[in-house]
């Protein structure tokens, strides 16, 4: 048995560890506290400790699994909260009460619990990696598909239909000669991708109901999303609406280094939260991950991939995931302090020098992609990685080397968010770099001169900066009608269009014709309103239509209400602006 | 557990900084606190901070004046650092390790290691408790609940101390009445802060409902490291096995992280930003998590940690990584200071994160989202305005542009200035709120729904 013969805060040393291999999860001391191999010089190996060491000792025992650190997949993944290690939280308040003690162990899956399960294959098919045995309803909204895993195949020596517990055998699978037992959970190392066969380009935008997203900065299924932001420009709040909204199939929230009463919020919320497709409970689709800021901080750099490596078993059944990660500098400072303990050559700011490879990594497990499967099934992984940069400046190396590898940057602002803009997503330094890949689906899908009103509604808002720039020098009376009716409109498109109240119970999902309706009718208005001018109106007249009034109002439409709303608006519109044309005819004449 | 803690180790082989490099111990244990015995007499105390078969390094709490490695000894105590807890510790005055100074007796009672393990996030409570401190910036604009942790991000020659009394004193859950107590945790203050506060309890008789624990500039800065922790242990115990509402005000906390940066550089760790260690992060939110609520238990811990911003600099470390921990944050205005105004505080860059779970009907009042969210885009308007009619001259904006620039300056001298005795209800705040906005057309009014308009507004119809 192994022995401690140092100890230094979440990094120990151990000697004559049995057969210690990199990565190996060992138990440490007389509490049996989890922790990783992750140095060996000669007998002595380094351990990161996913708990905290106090009290620790030289001398006392250290125990080797032999094992890689894993996560076990199964029915029972959704509607469950883990900490970074993948321990079931709520089995853990159970077994230590409202503080989590040191030294507890539970398994991820209920060992209990009975799933019924329906096989889809007979004795005698022929079944290899990702083939589909079975399936089992698993929550009202999703089916988990029981597969082979990675890596065997062979011929299907039993199966049977009925309840059956994770660990109990549903089969024989016979293999090279052997018979293998087939289970409905299998395990897998965090540290390692599910491979795929291939992974295709994006063509289908994840529709998030949010209008600044959907509209202007849409990121695809399978895409990524870097989100960073200084301190209170509202990225939960995004991550938070994304996970509510967003139409993927399951949602994986790894609250990483945050706040404990954020974690609460969500475990309060969703469970009464109602899906807007299947009016299911939101829950029935999310797997949560807390590592809160003040739990051992090895174990938070453990939780991002715990998280991905279940997003990546369910993009194998084949659904769509949404992935948010909140927030990888957490983890990168995680990954910082261990490197620091190991008194490795730090690179810029103290991170060590692999942390964009590692980052690039993490990025690299999402995507579009044909999973392993004999019918070449089709699943997606979208990332969505808040990034918290010191002072809010994103020179810093997290967020550079996020942006380095995601396609879609949504830029949030301290100043739109000490305005109360939200989502304050600023709409001048924000990219997608989808927005053309999915201009097809939506011409196809939601409206024909889609792009076009999205060209014309970011170039007023591109005029609208310069013209503030005129403003602030000669102010705001000195500019021509045509210029003040820019403004008019670009403050409409950010009011009345950009801004979404997540708290309001209509306003916090916007569909996407809905979206289309409300930026087509303040585009229109603007083109209205030049030509008005054009025949010598001013903008003091334009500002007195009674329909305007009505534009600041579309955010409470409800859905059902929209086609009759916009109808009649587009027609008020029209009548409102042929008249005071018609009467500044009549006076030219 | 305690292995012989009678021998005194004489087997010390160097000294560098706060360190002590002890040779020849059996096994001592990681975090473990020790007692070093000097020449003269005296103790001090230290941590251990790393340990190996045979020898620990130790962490010395306060200077190492006098030590030698011939004469003085160490003792090992066998466990992480503790300290006992009572309810008799209400009213009495501890310093960081919890020994009291005001000349009382010392506290039995439980021992309880004060490094806390974390709340399991599946056991909290949504905080949702609206607490009415009667300051109509919080209130109105930046709630505070039960649960929450809500710094002050303060500068030098601002009036934090008197905002912290002010809202320990009048603090309340509207139409409960529950035990509630305040515990005080001062950091590196000076002895007239010190006795500020100390007056103001007495004074106000909140004494008999607090407990202070001092740690004054001259005290060794290791100690505040401890204090904190030592607090919030007080707090932990009165809030959840005495079931009390505890308020826990721990000023400063840049002395604190002071004390941190000055014990990393003491153990050569690689610094971060400005100097401060990397871990940082993690060290503080080992303070700030121990806010909350916890389901089925009826106590609960409210924070309002105050700290000092360098050089009024938002982005500097300290509120930087405290921002990005707590629930928001109350950031107080040297501009507003000048303008003769109190509590200075300027909403624009404050935030509550968990407003919304404590406002609207039933808990404060229907309209109290839509009034906030208006008066802070009305005041963000004016406020632009004022920086533009600065260059171009209040003639050249337009009508209504004239009518936001008059609403921030009332805005400010009437629902942000208060006195200093002022205890406002949120009724009044709210109503208040509404006569300002009347100031404006009512066709502004985007952010507030139309039958609350109708019902609270004060537009002559």
């Amino acid at each position: 048995m192994g022995k401690i013969v140092k100890v230094s805060g979440p990094v120990i040393d151990g000697e004559d560890i049995k057969n210690a291999k990199m990565f190996d999860v060992v138990r440490v001391g007389d509490m049996g506290l989890v922790g990783e191999i992750i140095r060996i010089v000669g007998n002595v190996a380094t351990i990161q400790v996913y708990e905290d060491t106090s009290g620790i000792k030289p001398g006392e025992p250290i125990v080797n699994t032999e094992l890689p650190l894993s996560v076990e997949l199964g029915p029972g993944l959704l509607t469950s909260i883990y900490d970074g290690i993948q321990r079931p939280l709520d089995v853990l308040r159970t077994m230590s009460g409202d503080f989590i003690s040191r030294g507890l162990t539970a398994p991820a899956l209920n060992r209990k619990k009975k799933w019924n399960f329906t096989p889809l294959v007979k004795k005698g098919d022929q079944v290899s990696s990702g083939t589909i045995l079975g399936e089992v309803q698993e929550t009202d909204l999703i089916k988990h598909k029981v597969m082979v895993p990675p890596g065997v195949s062979g011929t299907v020596g039993s199966i049977s239909k009925g309840d059956f517990t994770v660990d109990e055998d549903i089969g024989i699978l016979k293999t090279g000669g052997k018979s293998v037992p087939i289970k409905m959970m299998q395990t897998w190392p965090v540290r390692q991708s599910r491979k795929v066969l291939g992974k295709l380009p994006p063509t289908e935008p994840l529709i998030t109901g949010q209008r600044v997203i959907d509209s202007l900065f849409p990121v695809a299924k399978g895409g990524t999303v870097a989100v960073p932001g200084p301190f209170g420009s509202g990225k939960t709040v995004v991550q938070h609406q994304l996970s509510k909204w967003a139409d993927s199939d399951i949602v994986v929230y790894v609250g990483c280094g945050e706040r404990g009463n954020e974690m609460t919020e969500i475990l309060t919320t969703f469970p009464e939260l109602l899906d807007p497709k299947s009016g299911k409970p939101l829950m029935e689709r999310t797997v949560l991950i807390a590592n809160t800021s003040n739990m051992p901080v090895a174990a938070r750099e453990a939780s991002i991939y715990t998280g991905i490596s279940i997003a990546e078993y369910y993009r194998d059944m084949g659904y769509n995931i949404a992935l948010m990660a909140d927030s990888t500098s957490r983890w990168a400072e995680a990954l910082r302090e261990i490197s620091g303990r190991l008194e490795e050559m730090p690179g810029e700011e103290g991170y060590p020098a692999y942390l964009g490879r590692r980052l690039s990594e993490f990025y690299e497990r999402s995507g579009f992609a044909i999973v392993t499967s004999p019918e070449k099934r089709k699943g997606s992984i979208t990332l969505v990685g808040a990034v918290s940069p010191p002072g809010g400046d994103i020179s810093e190396p997290v967020s550079q080397n996020t942006l380095r590898v995601t396609r879609v940057f949504w830029a949030l602002d301290a100043s739109l968010a000490s305005r109360r803009h939200f989502p304050s997503i600023n709409w001048l330094n924000s990219y997608s770099l989808y927005k053309n890949d999915l201009v097809p689906w939506y011409s196809k899908n939601v409206a024909e001169d889609w792009n076009k009103i999205y060209s014309e509604a970011m170039s007023i808002l591109q005029k609208e900066s310069e013209l503030q720039e005129i403003v602030q020098l000669v102010g705001y009376d000195a500019l021509p009608e045509r210029e003040k009716s820019v403004l008019d409109i670009a403050r409409m498109i950010r009011e009345d269009f950009l801004q979404q109240s997540a708290f309001d119970d209509i306003d916090t999902y916007c569909s996407l014709g809905k979206q289309y309706s409300m930026l087509k009718s303040i585009v229109v208005l603007g083109r209205k309103q030049e030509k008005a001018i054009e025949r010598g109106n001013n903008m003091d007249a334009i500002q007195r239509l009674p329909s305007r009034g009505k534009i600041s109002r579309m955010k409470e439409i409800k859905e059902a209400d929209v086609k009759s709303f916009f109808d009649s608006l587009w027609k008020e519109m029209d009548s409102d602006f042929s008249q005071i044309m018609g009467g500044e005819q009549v006076a030219a004449n | 557990m305690n292995r012989l803690p009678q021998i005194n180790y004489k087997t010390i082989s160097q000294i560098t900084g706060p360190l002590l490099f002890v040779e020849e111990v059996p096994n001592a244990s990681y975090n473990e606190l020790v007692q070093i015995n000097l020449e003269n007499g005296e103790t001090r105390i230290g941590q251990v901070l790393e340990t190996r078969r045979g020898m620990a390094v130790i962490q010395v709490f306060g200077s190492t004046t006098g030590m030698n490695t011939t004469e003085t000894s160490v003792r090992f105590s066998g466990s992480t650092a503790r300290i006992q807890v009572s309810d008799d510790m209400l009213g009495r005055i501890f310093n960081g390790f919890a020994s009291p100074i005001d000349g009382g007796t010392p506290i039995s009672g439980e021992k309880v290691d004060i490094v806390g393990n974390a709340i399991n996030p599946y056991s909290r409570e949504e905080p949702s408790e609206f607490i009415q401190t009667g300051i109509s910036t919080i209130d109105g604009m930046n709630t505070l609940v039960r649960g929450q942790k809500l710094p002050l991000f303060s500068a030098s020659g601002l009036p934090h101390n008197e905002l912290a009394a002010q809202i320990a004193k009048q603090a309340k859950v509207v139409g409960k009445d529950e035990s509630f107590a305040v515990v005080f945790g001062a950091m590196g203050i000076t002895s007239e802060e010190a006795n500020y506060f100390i007056n103001q309890f007495t004074e106000t008789g909140a004494i008999s409902r607090a407990v202070l624990f001092l740690n004054i500039s001259s005290d060794p800065s290791m100690e505040r490291i401890i204090l904190p922790r030592a607090a919030l242990t007080a707090a932990e115990y009165l809030a959840y096995e005495k079931e009390m509402h505890i308020l826990v005000i721990l000023s400063d906390m840049t002395n604190y992280c002071e004390a941190l940066r000055e014990i990393s550089s003491a153990r050569e760790e690689v610094p971060g930003r400005r100097g401060y260690p990397g871990y940082m992060y993690t060290d503080l939110s080992t303070i700030y998590e121990r806010a909350g609520k916890i389901k089925g238990r009826n106590g609960s811990i409210t924070q309002i940690p105050i700290l000092t911003m360098p050089g009024d600099d938002r982005t500097h470390p300290i509120p930087d990584l405290t921002g990005y921990i707590t629930e928001g944050q109350i950031a107080m205005s040297r501009d507003l200071q000048r303008n003769g105004i109190y509590p200075p505080i300027d909403v624009l860059p404050s935030l509550s994160r968990l407003m919304n779970q404590g406002i609207g009907p039933s808990r404060t009042r229907e309209d109290h989202r839509g009034v906030s969210d208006q008066l802070y885009s009305a005041y963000a308007t004016g406020k632009d305005l004022r920086s533009l009619s600065a260059i171009v001259g209040e003639e050249a904006l337009g009508k209504t542009d004239k009518m936001y620039l008059a609403f921030a300056e009332s805005f400010e001298k009437r629902f942000v200035n208060q006195g200093r005795n002022e205890d406002r209800t949120i009724e009044q705040t709210l109503d208040l709120g509404w006569e300002l906005l009347s100031a404006l057309p009512e066709q502004e009014m985007k952010r507030v729904k139309k039958d609350h308009v109708a019902k609270y507004g004060k537009w002559n119809k």
